[in-house]
């Protein structure tokens, strides 16, 4: 099922373990922030290691989603499953807008092109009435999923986030194993060639850039329901740095590496939240070592080392 | 008082100016990406931070040794660019058989190492740096008061933006750099040390970002984010400029920051977005950039 090999079905079976159990282990409220960090380098490793494309803007399509899920929650009071796929299609219809625009270059004009388009969204998101500015929306509330599942016990909202994370993990994974994911690596690997074999080459990119986007409005919602809170923080270009790092540090291009990476980078910021400015030193520093001497990341590594496809 | 479409001439002047202020950086910011991207292939997102280190290096001169705002000028540059030649010997050229991406990716990583070590040392508050005494005052120039300082910056950047432009296309060593961006193998044929070149290409980039952050030091506090603040704008620059002419990355930093002004006092709103909105109508109409070459 899902085109998993058996390998990566372990690898599946033991993370949908660790998911069910570690809510009794530890604090839900961290294991939440984990998790739609994951979500979130999934959709971004959607691009970059499938597509071979580096958005340095994915800040804008989090920040939005998580914006537009806090405003409709706490001004129309919507049912949670609506304002979470709203906060989607906000991040999936912005997403075909910027996207249209920046894949008209590749490589590093890429990223820098959607860098520049994510800061024209933050300085929106400053000015904006509806974003409450510097303060952000605050106190959202969480309310009810379908009506009637009330999410303002941790427990039980932690079950809905692993929910929306295995979802979109599962989504990412089909869509990778499709026809259309094997065209993506196909374009990744040899462009012109995949053009002269008769694809529309842009039009590929720009579907995978629109579901990435998507994906990643609903980690945003998902975050700004969880924590109450939809802030500048969340559009601004750190974020984008912090989930190319995340995706880096997991493994790019690996199917397990982002929810990896997630987990490693929340926890270094959980344990070191009291170290303040120390955090994006080390962040910095081991964005470099990646770089230099573990461009394969944490589950890549362990991918070629027991020659296992993850 | 002279009014222009419906605007008090000196606040138009005075925007313009500002306008020019900011163009001047980008310019000079962009110009260095540029010559750093011609020869490593590789975008520097560590400029920003480059930039920063200048202002801090002329700040702490002035702070620890007493050394003033002219002798900086060109200390500043000479020794931030040493530590871009070590960064380079040391760290860069080992990405130069790899994808481009990874360059982005480093110089990123090194742009946060280098930022949060200065915001623990300094923290972010920011730093006044006195404009030297030569330089103060304001001059009368018949339609608006222009403070002595900022048009200084604006001479000071043109000088060493065409400086650079005449370096580059008018000497000998500008010619070999200029061929060793187009072919590197075989200018090392002719006996060349592309190595080497390619160091002090990036030392020279890097160098201008410090002095351009030397001129910043007095006009904005001396802080941690100067840089970052001002990098993400350079990139949308360099997106509508290209990156495959000199006097092109001058022309559209100045330019820009012109446009930029100009916003400001026809409609403030738009002025932090306007370059971006600029970028867009570029991306849609000549998507290589105004002076990019055909990719």
């Amino acid at each position: 099922m899902f085109g998993f090999s058996r390998s990566q079905y372990i690898a599946f079976l033991v993370m949908v373990a660790l998911i069910i159990v570690s809510p009794f282990v530890l604090y839900p409220v961290f294991l939440m922030r984990v998790l739609c960090a994951a979500l979130f380098a999934c959709a971004f490793n959607l691009m970059l290691g499938f597509v071979g494309l580096l958005s340095f803007g994915h800040a804008a399509f989090f920040g939005m989603g998580s914006y537009v899920t806090a405003w409709t929650m706490k001004n129309w009071h919507l049912d949670a499953f609506f304002a979470i796929g709203l906060g989607g299609l906000t991040g999936a219809v912005l997403g075909l807008v910027l996207g249209y625009l920046a894949i008209r270059r590749s490589g590093i004009y890429f990223a820098m092109i959607t860098l520049a388009l994510a800061q024209m969204v933050y300085f929106f998101c400053l000015e904006a009435p509806f974003t409450g500015g510097e303060d952000g929306i605050q106190q959202v509330p969480r309310g009810y999923l379908f009506g009637f599942i009330d999410l303002s016990n941790d427990m039980t909202m932690y079950w809905v986030v692993a929910a929306v994370f295995l979802g979109g993990f599962l989504m990412i994974h089909r869509i990778i194993h499709s026809p259309f994911g094997q065209v993506l690596k196909g374009i990744r690997e040899n462009e012109p060639r995949a053009t002269s074999l008769g694809y529309r080459t842009d039009d590929y990119k720009l579907i995978a850039f629109v579901l990435s986007c998507g994906l990643t409005g609903i980690a945003g919602g998902t975050k700004a329901l969880v924590f109450g809170i939809a802030t500048l923080t969340d559009v601004h270009y750190s974020t984008s740095g912090e989930v190319v790092l995340t995706t880096l540090l997991g493994g790019l291009g690996t199917v397990f590496g982002p929810a990896m990476g997630a987990l490693i980078v929340t926890s270094m910021e959980n344990y070191l939240a009291q170290a303040g400015a120390w955090v994006t030193v080390i962040q910095g520093a081991i964005f470099m070592l990646c770089v230099l001497a573990f461009r394969r990341g944490v589950i890549g590594e362990i991918a070629n080392w027991r020659k296992l496809t993850l | 008082m002279i009014t222009i479409f419906g605007v008090p001439g000196p606040l138009l002047f005075g925007q313009l100016l500002l306008g020019l202020i900011n163009g001047a950086f980008y310019a000079m910011l962009s110009l260095g990406l540029a010559v750093i991207f011609g020869m490593l292939n590789i975008i520097n997102f560590a400029h920003g931070a480059l930039f920063m280190m200048g202002a801090f290096v002329a700040w702490i001169l002035l702070d620890s040794l007493g050394i003033g705002y002219f002798p900086a000028l060109i200390l500043a540059p000479l020794i931030v660019g040493a530590f871009g030649v070590v960064l380079e010997r040391t760290i860069i050229s080992r990405l130069y058989k790899l994808d481009h991406l990874y360059g982005l990716l480093l110089t990123f990583g090194l742009s946060l190492v280098i930022e949060g070590l200065f915001r623990n040392a300094y923290g972010s508050s920011g730093l006044p740096y006195r404009i030297p005494d030569v330089l103060q005052g304001a001059t009368n120039l018949g339609f608006m008061y222009m403070p002595n300082y900022r048009g200084w910056v604006v001479l000071a950047a043109v000088v060493v933006c065409f400086s650079t432009w005449a370096i580059i296309e008018k000497t000998s060593l500008g010619a070999t750099l200029r061929a060793a961006t187009e072919n590197a193998p075989l200018v090392q044929a002719f006996g060349v040390n592309v190595p080497r070149l390619i160091t002090l290409t990036y030392g020279a980039g890097v160098a201008l970002a410090a002095f351009a952050g030397v001129l910043a030091a007095p006009i904005y506090s001396v802080n941690p984010n100067m840089g970052s603040n001002f990098i993400n704008t350079v990139f949308a620059v360099v997106v509508i400029g290209g990156m495959g002419s000199i006097l092109g990355s001058i022309l559209t930093g100045f330019g820009l920051g012109v446009i930029e002004g100009l916003t400001k006092v026809f409609y403030p709103q738009a002025s932090a977005t306007v370059v971006f909105f600029v970028m867009i109508i570029i991306l849609l109409a000549r998507p290589r950039g105004l002076f990019g070459k055909a990719a």
